[in-house]
């Protein structure tokens, strides 16, 4: 028996009446997330303390205001985005109405991970229903208080013939996969993105597939290291280091390394005191198998700073800190010589969804956004790109596919649809294209068609 | 290729936010017979431009384009990055088993599923332009004629062999007695008295595909057309009527110069004939009523629309080509081709000093500093700071 056959189908036939469509009933859904955030706050801290020990200060930046911030920005803007798109035309087309009309997919299916239980699930929640889709919303079964919350309490702020969460592990993950979507939001690990994409290839469904990496972090010999220190360290801590955006290892010089070690080390005290583990700032793993899988790591290379958080030395590059991602307040640092080496052993590896790169000199940021490739890019900082809804989050190669935040959200929810209205008359003017043909008419045909001419105000 | 600027918000305020377009990389390009020098060069444009290298794997069924494909037009392009490979269904199943960073593929459903299947091993980025069924409503108030002329220029062009063209038409039967002798006429006057001799009257592509054809006009009844010549592949510009929904000729994409008519009784039974089925590539509606015409776009969905008119949308490259649903996904033609073979990367640069700016942001915090930072995050461009 298929536990999700009846939900899925109910959920199509809503969106088939037409309910999602109009901007009224989206704006009312959207409000009906902001309230569900505002009602909540400290049922969602508690929540997310217990998954992952979040702090009220990391549950507020990079949870609830966020996820506040892209509802706010939706209703804001959401007439906006929906409107038809007018474009220019050509002269064959002058007469006639020719735009691109924003549509809902349809059903969606958004997969949430445990890291950012909350923001995973709800940005993203933000541009489906705002598109107009129904949507069906499978938050992570380990971050199990979010998990409890997501499934109790928030459907009851949205219009539940439209929108329903479903639970289940891996293997309800995959009899929910057989089904038919017209859209599918997957964030998680590369292994789990090709899965999602072969199943959803079968019924022919797009998807968007943020995924991780190693992202790396090079520091120039010219910087300033506590800086350099407060901001790395800073990143790759915050929530214990179970970011995908977070710098996954450190590329400098080995005298760059000198000056930064004691740096990382003030910086470390500083923000988690002397004894981290008693700091209310910092976060837990979030289960057994993750920190087991942590702690494995600790052996490879030379411990410099140690505890929790944690900074190795010497690792060499076959070294499985090194080979996987590493998702946890593990910060390895590998020797490079040169600029030209710190690039070279980046484009040797996949794709990243984040790179970053420290240097007082302007010129040397430039230098390896010119010559890498990543998903997003920050010079001189960590993921405070994520923070600008004017800029597309997403990967590129193994860190994913697709991108969404703001507007981008509302666009990858949508269908561009292509119209071109004409005049039911006016058809002298259509003669010149039917057959049999002439070389004059050819000649004014392509003249017509010409895209040059669309400013042209002769006619 | 330049950099957009973006936005910032007061946290970022001194930095600066743009987006830089990539080239992905390594780009396969697949490429169908029915316009082998469009389909295979249109996507090229797009991808050269957007700097990437090239394979193009023209189809090897239009064997005299594909000759031209990979004998002149690699002496035209720098050979070190971009290169023709040709080949039937096995050798693009061995092609597909290689890493590829963006592949764009036109063609059918069935191997588009196949395509992006073998993308997914490799979490490679598609473009998929598909086929199906383009649903093509006539209204009752509208002028036969006109719309006859229309609507035959588009389905019998390239012998019907178009991805966008309209497929079957949906009318009342009063519509349909009046369309009738008004098809015969633009018949009539585009390809002549005998559209076997008409310069102007593609054929089809190849055996396989005519004998296909040759099947589907056992469906409904031959009001128009309906003859055929092996020797030549030739089959006439035919409309069908009387045909049921479940006859052969509407269970699958047409491709040929047919025409099928489906009577319908009223707009609302067109769009729940229409919402029945797969998503087309296209869809028409004629009507002298622009409500009737809004009412059949808000109602149904498609890859692209056209009102009174075929697909004459084509042939404007402000607006995107690209299916929905069962029709395909990602789209391109101008801007829209190089943003498809682009990576739009995100990038931000920041200031390497005023670390002071920075200190509210780091533990040990304050409710203060809480409040400060989320007022930060949620201002857009203010200029407080």
């Amino acid at each position: 028996m298929d536990p999700f056959e009846d939900t899925l189908r109910q959920l199509r036939g809503a969106f088939n009446t037409g309910r999602t469509r109009p901007a009224e009933f989206r704006a009312a859904q959207l409000r009906g997330l902001g309230r569900f955030l505002e009602d909540n706050k400290q049922l969602l801290q508690d929540a997310l303390a217990q998954d992952l020990h979040k702090s009220a200060f990391e549950s507020e930046v990079s949870e609830i205001a966020i996820s506040q911030g892209e509802v706010t920005l939706a209703l804001r803007n959401l007439r906006a985005w929906m409107k038809d798109q007018r474009v220019p035309k050509n002269l064959a087309t002058q007469l006639d109405s020719a735009f691109i009309r924003k549509e809902p997919f349809g059903l969606v299916l958004i997969v949430a991970p445990w890291n950012y239980p909350l923001n995973l699930t709800l940005v993203p929640l933000v541009g489906a229903l705002a598109a107009g889709n129904c949507v069906v919303l499978k938050p992570s079964e380990i971050s199990t208080s979010v998990e409890k919350v997501l499934a109790e309490v928030l459907p009851r702020y949205l219009d539940q013939s439209c929108f329903a969460v479903v639970l289940g592990g891996p293997q309800e993950m995959a009899q929910l996969l057989e089904h038919k979507f017209d859209y599918i939001f997957f964030t998680g690990s590369p292994r789990v993105g090709r899965i999602v994409m072969t199943a959803a290839a079968k019924h022919l469904t797009p998807v968007t597939l943020e995924l991780g990496g190693k992202n790396p972090c090079y520091v120039d010999d010219n910087c300033d290291p506590q800086t350099v220190a407060n901001r790395v360290a800073w990143f790759r801590y915050f929530n214990a280091g179970q970011t995908c955006v977070a710098p996954d290892y450190i590329l400098c010089s080995p005298e760059t390394q000198e000056r930064l070690l004691p740096a990382l080390q003030s910086a470390i005290t500083r923000f988690y005191g002397d004894d981290p583990q008693s700091s209310p700032n910092l976060g837990r793993i979030i289960n057994q198998k993750q920190f087991q899988r942590l702690r494995a790591l600790l052996g490879c290379g030379r411990v410099a700073i140690g505890g929790q958080p944690t900074v190795l030395v010497d690792v060499q590059e076959m070294e499985p800190v090194m080979q996987e991602e590493i998702f946890g307040p593990i910060l390895p640092i590998v020797s490079v010589r040169s600029l030209d080496e710190a690039v070279d052993f980046i484009n040797r590896r996949e794709k990243p969804l984040a790179l970053y790169a420290f240097s007082n000199s302007s010129q040397v940021v430039k230098r390896v956004l010119a010559r890498t490739s990543s998903g997003g890019f920050c010079g001189n900082d960590g993921f405070m790109h994520l923070t600008l809804a004017s800029l597309p989050f997403g990967g590129v190669g193994a860190s994913g596919m697709g991108r969404y935040h703001g507007k981008f959200s509302f666009d990858t929810f949508s269908h561009h649809r292509a119209c071109l209205l004409r005049s039911p008359g006016m058809e002298k003017v259509n003669a010149l294209r039917y057959p049999p043909h002439s070389q004059r008419n050819l000649r004014v045909l392509l003249v017509a068609m010409e895209a040059r001419c669309c400013s042209c105000t002769l006619l």
